[in-house]
């Protein structure tokens, strides 16, 4: 209730017609939801792409971090897990503001690269995909690294044990056992890392270009900039519904895959 | 690939070494590995703290100019950033007692009652989370928008509201799950009065949840700035503050509020923590 009706008004919004001095009114206007689609094209993909990019990068990152802390962190554990959720609690903006610090061209980063020739001497970070990838990626770890962790924590270690001894192999009782039994986590923390990065527009705007433009950054300034609320509406929901389609297209193949492990 | 593997399983006891010191190079380079990821994820936040001692010369502070205490002992000398805060937190306070409270009672009626509709108050409980904010904002804007609602604290507090709402009933739902309902029956049984029974041992049994769900619901607040920057008006809060300074400058105070915030919340999660270990008998891992 406090969801749907927002959003039966997000979907009236984007119907409608006018302009902001004589007023918006409802009229079955679906061109707002073909131009979303033919004007922003390039930001949809763009905001996709890195977002797949960043919950990649981020599972890569969380992955033997999670599976540190859960068998190697012993009781240190808890601590460790706050050191993980530590930069929630410096604020988002801020937290990118200190990237802008730390990639600045003239900081110690790109000086310490251009000293060891892996960028041009007068390349950059900041304003380039790279940043706005990794400010991403840094942005919502957190989210991969936390389910993550719950489920490796929750496995049995008596199975794992038990599957070293049939396999004799750490490496094949980790891809057919421990691994398994964390998609649950991996599944979750995806999701959770994948879908704020796909609508943010933070990232884009402090650490990019125009070029590295998202949807989220087309739609916020459709809102406060020019105020042309139904485009804004239909960007929105556009937004959602590809979303939703990516999110049940990727539970069916995680969940068919469970499923020939467990038989296999 | 089998048959090595194999081998290897029989003759274990003779393999062992070389498998101890695999073990060895596995071990630390994971160990490693956590290392870097945790300086990763703990540089920004360093950063924001060594800067604001920065003494910085023009508007930006991106670069070390000089160690100086002033921003720390003049943390709102800057214009509009006092009252920023302060909304911040009035915003914070109302919103998370507000949702605090619908939530529990929403948790509550989820795990008691089998009501219609109760599977897809489920899912409508889940959905906001999984909705990127600038969706949810976007759609609690044309809400206000269609009723001409002025944009302001109001509608900021509404806002705030509704996100937290679904993380108060799933805190505070998962603190029911692992409950026993016959306590309460006994208490039925002794007290014969659904109240008491509620206010004498419901509520003490579920409190560490709404606690919980309380504090979520103030931090996801005061951090909030995605929702808040579409539904508010001329109003600031610090994340919308921040924003709008990005834009011309970046005042040192801005570190230090942000710093303050960091060690307030560090400090609540570190008792916490201790707390927990002491509880934790010693063997226990």
């Amino acid at each position: 209730m406090f969801f749907l009706v927002p959003m039966y008004y997000l979907g009236y919004t984007s119907l409608e017609s006018g302009d902001l001095f004589s007023g918006y009114t409802f009229s079955w206007a679906w061109d707002n939801y073909s131009d979303a689609w033919t004007l922003y094209r390039d930001h949809f993909i763009r905001s996709f792409e890195y977002a797949a990019i960043a919950t990649l990068l981020a599972f890569l990152i969380s992955y033997p971090l999670a599976y540190w802390i859960a068998f190697r962190g012993g009781r240190w554990k808890n601590l460790l897990l706050l050191l993980i959720i530590a930069p929630f609690f410096v604020t988002y903006l801020i937290r990118t503001l200190a990237w802008k610090t730390i990639l600045a061209d003239d900081g110690i980063v790109v000086s310490t690269l251009q000293n060891l020739h892996l960028v041009s001497s007068d390349g950059r970070l900041l304003a380039t995909t790279t940043a706005v990838i990794a400010g991403i990626t840094y942005n919502f770890l957190p989210f991969m690294a936390l389910p993550i962790y719950v489920s490796l924590e929750q496995i049995d270690q008596r199975l794992i044990e038990a599957a070293e001894d049939l396999y004799a192999n750490r490496a094949k009782a980790f891809f057919r056992v421990t691994f398994p039994l964390s998609l649950p986590g991996v599944f979750a923390g995806t999701l959770l890392t994948f879908i704020p990065a796909c609508g943010d527009f933070i990232n884009a705007q402090l650490l990019g270009t125009p070029r590295q433009l998202m949807i989220g950054n087309v739609i916020q300034s459709k809102f406060k900039v020019s105020a042309d609320y139904p485009q804004a509406a239909a960007l929105s929901f556009v937004l959602m519904a590809i979303i939703l389609v990516l999110i049940i297209a990727y539970a069916r193949s995680v969940g068919s895959e469970r499923v020939t492990t467990g038989v296999a | 690939m089998t048959s090595a593997v194999e081998t290897v399983a029989v003759r274990r006891h003779r393999a062992s070494a070389t498998t101890r010191a695999w073990a060895f190079v596995r071990r630390h380079t994971l160990t490693l590995f956590a290392i870097l990821a945790f300086l990763y994820l703990l540089l920004p936040i360093a950063v924001v703290v060594v800067f604001s001692f920065n003494d910085p010369i023009g508007r930006f502070n991106f670069k070390w100019q000089g160690f100086t205490l002033d921003n720390w002992l003049h943390p709102f000398d800057y214009p509009q950033l006092g009252p920023a805060v302060r909304l911040s937190l009035v915003i914070a306070v109302f919103s998370a007692v507000i949702a605090t409270a619908i939530g529990t009672l929403m948790a509550l009626a989820l795990v008691r009652y089998r009501f219609r509709g109760h599977g897809s108050t489920n899912l409508l409980i889940f959905l906001p989370m999984a909705t990127p904010e600038i969706v949810m904002g976007s759609s609690l804007l044309t809400l206000f928008l269609n009723y001409s609602v002025p944009l302001g604290f109001t509608t900021i507090l509404l806002a705030h509201i509704m996100f937290n709402i679904s993380f108060v009933v799933v805190t505070v739902r998962a603190r029911l799950a692992g409950y026993d309902r016959h306590l309460e029956e006994a208490a039925a049984d002794l007290f014969a009065n659904p109240w008491t029974a509620f206010y004498k041992v419901t509520l003490p049994l579920i409190w560490p949840g709404i606690l919980a769900g309380f504090l979520l619901a103030f931090a996801l607040s005061v951090d909030d700035f995605v929702i808040t920057y579409l539904v508010s008006g001329a109003d600031q809060t610090f994340p919308l503050f921040v924003w709008g300074a990005a834009r011309v400058a970046v005042p040192p105070q801005i570190n230090v509020i942000g710093s303050a915030i960091f060690f307030i919340a560090i400090a609540f999660m570190l008792a916490n923590v201790l707390w927990q270990w002491r509880r934790q008998p010693k063997g226990a891992v």
